[in-house]
Order: structure tokens, then C-alpha cells, then sequence
């Protein structure tokens, strides 16, 4: 139960930190959420984001900034086994899931639905 | 004219203190409302886990893969029954930030180009949205990466 109050509070924080990169800062979402990704690489680099994820479990996983550092994860794990290569060879590794699941689906939706006005 | 100049400096002023004022007030709201989604997705993506480690025997540290396809599922209907976007309007970063958000830009973008065909509308624009996100977290990956095993190599 301690798990879901954790994941809400982090990943509320995580959104509200976005909305106000947007709503005080004037940023685009887009630039609101690229920023966020490289946030979430460099603190996967430095150590930070995996504490975070065994804290407070999906509420970290969740929000965008863990594709950046699942990005960093799956390059580091194959630079691990292979050598300086795995970085190309495993960058897409732990983000496959996120990654196929929206564009197959995307597809789908695109095939089944039509546009709202 | 001098009383125009003298009363300058103090509508200035209020207009500066109105402008202060004003951001703030529609602000905190928002970031209320996207603190409360967000929260709520992320607690959502944490029973999808909990469903993943009890039932199908995934490991902890591996779960939140499937919870995230899951949701990613989730999102690309809501966003085809336009549901998604009625929400999204209120809570702004509470369903963009999640894995939901980058779902949702995909799919929407694939459905609102389909007119255009289906190799050049849907496959050439489903990316448009989702495409930066990808590219600056590829990139920043890859030179943490490489500095990280620079470090580990000068380090022994």
C-alpha cells in the first residue's frame, strides 16, 4: 500500500514539475518533455534515477523521463557484455516495449479509428 | 503632462504587479491538476505492476515493462475514442509527462494524418510529436553512455 502512496506523490511531483516547466517557463511540450528525457539520462548517469525507481516504483517508471534513463540503462548493460558497441547495440534494449507498443498500436488506432473534429 | 508622467511609473508598476499576479493564479491550478492525474496514472501503472509480479511472475525490477505496453495500449484506444484528449485539456502535463502522454502523441498523430495515406500520412507522421523525445533521449543516452565508460576506463 506504502508503494501506490509513493508512486502517486513521485509521479504527481514528476507532472507537476512538467506543468510548470510549461505554465511558468513558457516551454513548449515538446521542449517541456525532451527536457525531461535528457533530465532523466543525466540522472540515470549519475546514479540518481534507479534509487528513485526502487523508491517509489512505477511513479518513477512511469513519466517520460524514465525512457531516458531506461535508454542509458539498456547502453550501459550491452557496453557491459560486448564492449563500447553494446552502447549502439543495447541503447534500445529496456525501451523496446514502450517503443513497439506505441507505434503497433498507434497503428492500429490509426486503422480503426477516425478523426474527431 | 506632468501628472500624466507621475501617474506612468505607478500603472507600470501595477500592470508589473498585474502580470506577476496573474500567471500565478492560472498556474496553480494547473500544476494542482496535473500533480493529481499524474498521480493517479502512476499509481495505476503500479497496480498494473503488482498484477505483473503476483500473476505472471515477473520479476520486480522487470515489471515495469509490461505495465508500461499496458498503458501505452490503454492510451492509443482512449486517444482513438477521443476520450484521451477531453482529459488531456484538464490536466494538462498530468497525462503528457507519463508513458500514456507519448503514447497518445503517436496515435493521435497516426489517426489525424490518415487522410494523407497511409505510408506518407500515418508512417511519415506518426513521429511528429513523439519524434524529439525520442531523439534527445537516444542522443543524451548515448554521450551519457559514453562518458560514463570513459570515466570507468580512466578509472581503472
Amino acid at each position: 500500500m506504502e508503494k501506490y502512496i509513493w508512486a502517486f506523490l513521485v509521479g504527481g511531483a514528476i507532472c507537476a514539475i512538467g506543468q510548470i516547466m510549461m505554465d511558468v517557463f513558457k516551454m513548449t511540450p515538446a521542449h517541456t518533455m525532451t527536457t525531461l528525457v535528457v533530465a532523466g539520462a543525466i540522472l540515470g548517469g549519475l546514479g540518481l534515477y534507479e534509487p528513485l525507481v526502487n523508491f517509489a516504483g512505477a511513479g518513477a517508471t512511469t513519466p517520460i523521463c524514465s525512457f531516458g534513463n531506461a535508454l542509458l540503462k539498456g547502453a550501459l548493460a550491452e557496453a557491459e557484455r560486448n564492449g563500447l558497441i553494446g552502447v549502439l547495440t543495447g541503447i534500445f534494449e529496456v525501451t523496446s516495449a514502450g517503443i513497439s507498443a506505441a507505434i503497433i498500436f498507434g497503428f492500429f488506432a490509426a486503422l480503426i479509428f477516425r478523426p474527431k473534429g | 503632462m506632468a501628472k500624466k508622467k507621475k501617474a506612468t511609473p505607478v500603472q507600470k508598476d501595477y500592470q508589473n504587479l498585474a502580470k506577476k499576479i496573474e500567471p500565478k493564479r492560472k498556474a496553480l491550478p494547473n500544476i494542482f491538476r496535473a500533480f493529481i492525474t499524474g498521480g493517479l496514472i502512476c499509481t495505476f501503472a503500479q497496480f498494473l505492476q503488482n498484477v505483473f509480479i503476483n500473476y505472471f511472475n515477473f520479476e520486480k525490477s522487470q515489471a515495469g515493462n509490461p505495465a508500461s505496453a499496458v498503458l501505452i495500449i490503454l492510451s492509443a484506444l482512449f486517444t482513438g475514442l477521443g476520450v484521451y484528449d477531453h482529459i488531456a485539456q484538464w490536466a494538462g502535463a498530468g497525462t503528457a509527462v507519463p508513458i500514456t502522454g507519448f503514447a497518445n502523441s503517436i496515435a493521435s498523430a497516426a489517426i489525424e494524418h490518415r487522410s494523407e495515406g497511409f505510408v506518407l500520412g500515418v508512417g511519415g507522421n506518426m513521429f511528429k510529436i513523439a519524434g524529439p523525445v525520442i531523439v534527445f533521449g537516444t542522443f543524451s543516452a548515448f554521450v551519457v553512455a559514453i562518458i560514463k565508460l570513459l570515466i570507468k576506463a580512466i578509472g581503472g
